[in-house]
């Protein structure tokens, strides 16, 4: 499909085809990156403020599913979407939305698991003052989240970066359908395969250069909030 | 203003606190009333933090009782303390402030006001939009103060607020301290700097090794120390 | 307070992402389809012609035949169109497809090092040739991945007299993916390959491999095309199934499909009949 043309020259030429897969790959990874955080936040601050029978258990296994084979998760994603699963009737197979609920998956492990490790040690140093202060446990979670926000911001670059790099969930769920679940991964997956290896190189240079752009922009925010909150 | 019981006096009785098997408190018994303020002195390691703390309900006791103006538990309460080293929240002096508010069900106009007048008595409001992370010790403590300050109570318990001051910062939130103990607030502070004892107390309560040797008036204490460690510790000598 | 931003930020991207996906099915249609004939670029050329004739789209997923019919048999795609008969058959008999056509047929070639260390460049006759390799135990590459490519693979071994699984040593090398990874494979371990005639016109990157075999009638390799079965999963889209169908073994979609050409030379012939087999 990019037959014949370098990276450089699709950029530069604006090639729509180009110009949509970038564009599929950041609303999906960030798509799911911010179901992900509005699951994980809470659900790791949560974490870091009860304590409950097996929650060691539980950490354990948050922090090991941060290390989730993509594979396997597209794997079951598949295997639950297929129109014989569970959850063939909603026909989501092979869409964009299969591919944003995949990644969603991976990510909520490294987000709940940072923002636990993060909220319980600041907890440590805020614990005499709040509840000094009578401050209940919503209002506890809130306060620890949004005072350690700059933290957590890294945490969610962890996972941003975790869905924009992976290959194997989207492929799987996804299907690689040209012009519809194409994203940068697979494409590079794909002209490789097709022998085509310096358009491969180049598009995975731009997916690279994205994802540091991503970063310097999180990185852009944190300092002028820092300026203005401390 | 909200119309609450009182939750003073507060009663210790045979009241002991173990850390294991370490007694940091050992069968103290005492009464704080409303009045003039009452400092809690001693050596290090004596139980000061550990008396605010039961004050305060932070700790629950492992033996006997403490009791708030008769009551066993403390509900939404008029108590406020200070630590030695005050936690600002990330955000400005003024929402540090307004924090202590969150649930005062005040409207929004009110609590701006109150929070205001606070950081005007503690004289911070021309630094009201600052990080209070970025302020000075002395500064941060003089916003937990105004934090504490704006809910009205009626017990404010501090521990050893000053001890990382410099004189100036020191002599500051002293004068705030009186400040709020003339406004009738009852001050209960910890210290083992005999000068602020001597600048402050209208009594004493001088703990050693946990347990409650002396509980007199602030002259009396000085003048007539009735205990040999009593006596030691106001000549400046080591009590071990 | 920024948690808000977020989410609605979120739920504004899910709802634009699925609104996407629901418009896009209103006319489209899966198809599985195999790696060899994605690889091939045959679907950039056919299915514009097709959509802009009928208005359909057609979403290929490119697999291994062995996995095309995977997962059609589970319901996810509307069409199937691969090269395996044998398995084809086998698919229909189980109920799972409508009617088989038969579409084009390309042919395989023997791909190998230019060293030729199997001694095999120039012969016709593909048996011996893989007899050859065995005996030599020249590095070959083997898709392993139940395609099109790989059932053929295992049929010549079988008529070459060699039980390979028995046969096979350090010299057999079998990856377990498409055809595009198998010459980048074989390319940089100096191996032989069979391959697809259309995905090796394609393929760019070389290194040192060429043709070595090709002509053999044994290599010829026939695409068939079926409807999945609409009794089976109620959600197949039957009717935009059966217009693609159609449009492959039309007049128009065959002569389309001759048309298609890389460095100026054809890749698929098309023999669609006018009874399905």
């Amino acid at each position: 499909m990019f037959d014949g043309s370098s990276a450089w020259q699709l950029i530069l030429s604006g090639d729509a085809a180009l110009y949509a897969i970038v564009w599929l790959s950041l609303v999906v990874s960030l798509s799911a990156v911010a179901i992900a955080t509005v699951i994980g936040l809470p659900l790791g601050a949560l974490l870091a403020l009860t304590r409950f029978r097996g929650r060691a258990a539980l950490i354990v296994l948050l922090n090991g599913f941060m290390g989730l084979p993509p594979v396997v998760v597209g794997l079951t994603v598949f295997l639950l979407l297929s129109r014989s699963g569970p959850l063939g009737v909603f026909g989501i197979l092979f869409t964009p939305l299969a591919m944003v609920i995949a990644q969603a998956l991976l990510v909520v492990p490294i987000i709940a698991a940072l923002t636990r490790q993060t909220i319980e040690d600041l907890w440590l140093e805020y614990r005499d003052e709040l509840t000094a202060m009578n401050v209940g446990p919503g209002g506890r979670m809130a306060t620890l989240l949004w005072d350690s926000r700059f933290s957590l911001i890294t945490a969610l670059l962890a996972g941003f970066g975790r869905a924009a790099a992976e290959v194997g969930t989207v492929m799987i769920v996804g299907g690689n359908i040209d012009g519809f679940t194409r994203t940068m991964t697979t494409t590079i997956a794909l002209e490789t395969s097709k022998g085509n290896l310096p358009l491969a190189m180049g598009l995975g240079l731009i997916l690279i250069a994205l994802i540091l752009m991503i970063n310097a922009a999180a990185w852009g925010v944190r300092v002028w909030s820092e300026q203005r909150a401390g | 203003m909200r119309d609450l019981s009182s939750d003073l006096p507060v009663r210790f009785e045979g009241v002991s606190l173990h850390a294991g098997k370490t007694p940091l408190l050992d069968c103290v018994s005492l009464l704080i009333s409303p009045g003039a303020p009452t400092l809690v002195v001693g050596p290090n390691g004596s139980g000061k933090t550990s008396l605010l703390r039961l004050c305060m309900g932070l700790v629950t006791p492992s033996a006997g009782k403490v009791s708030w103006g008769g009551r066993h538990s403390l509900g939404p309460s008029r108590l406020a303390m200070l630590f030695q080293r005050p936690v600002m929240l990330r955000r400005s002096v003024a929402d540090n402030v307004i924090y202590g508010l969150r649930k005062s069900g005040m409207p929004r106009k009110l609590r701006t006001a109150r929070m205001e007048d606070a950081l005007a008595r503690v004289g911070l409001l021309e630094l009201a939009s600052r990080p209070a992370r970025r302020l000075s010790g002395g500064e941060q403590q003089r916003v937990a103060l105004a934090r504490a300050l704006v809910r009205e109570p009626e017990l404010l318990l501090l521990d050893e607020p000053t001890a990382n001051l410099d004189p100036a910062a020191t002599r500051a939130v002293e004068a705030i301290i009186l400040m709020a103990a003339q406004s009738g607030i009852k001050i209960v502070m910890a210290s083992h700097d005999l000068g602020q004892v001597r600048r402050l107390a209208a009594d004493v309560m001088f703990l050693v090794r946990g347990r409650l040797c002396e509980r007199t008036s602030a002259s009396d204490f000085f003048d007539h120390p009735s205990t040999g460690e009593a006596k030691a510790f106001v000549r400046g000598d080591l009590v071990i | 307070m920024n948690h808000r931003i977020f989410s609605a930020f979120a739920a504004a991207i899910l709802l634009a992402a699925s609104g996407v996906a629901a418009v896009a099915q209103d006319k489209s249609i899966v198809v599985a389809s195999t790696t060899s004939t994605q690889d091939s670029g045959l679907f950039d050329y056919l299915l514009p012609l097709f959509k802009n004739k009928t208005g359909i789209e057609v979403k290929v997923i490119a697999q291994g035949t062995g996995q095309a019919l995977d997962t059609a048999r589970r319901g996810d795609a509307d069409v199937v169109f691969v090269h395996a008969k044998a398995q084809e058959l086998k698919f229909l008999e189980e109920g799972f497809g409508v009617k088989r056509y038969d579409v084009m047929y390309n042919d395989f070639v023997l791909i190998g090092p230019k060293s030729d260390p199997a001694g095999v460049k120039g012969s016709k006759d593909i048996t011996t040739a893989f007899d050859a390799i065995r005996t030599t135990r020249a590095p070959f590459v083997s898709r392993g991945d139940n395609s099109g490519t790989h059932i053929a693979e295992l049929k010549l071994w079988k008529e070459a007299g060699i039980d390979i699984d028995k046969a096979k040593g350090k010299w057999y090398r079998d990856i377990g993916q498409g055809m595009g990874a198998a010459l980048n494979t074989a390319g940089a371990m100096n191996a032989y390959v069979l391959s697809d005639r259309g995905t090796w016109l394609s393929f760019k990157n070389r290194d040192d491999l060429e043709i070595v075999v090709e002509g053999d009638k044994r290599l010829f390799n026939q695409y068939g095309v079926m409807l999945v079965n609409p009794k089976k999963f109620a959600t197949v889209k039957a009717d935009l199934g059966q217009s693609f169908i159609d449009y492959l073994v039309s007049e128009e979609g065959q002569k389309a499909i001759a048309g298609y050409m890389i460095d100026g030379q054809q890749l698929f012939f098309p023999n669609a009949k006018h009874d399905p087999s």
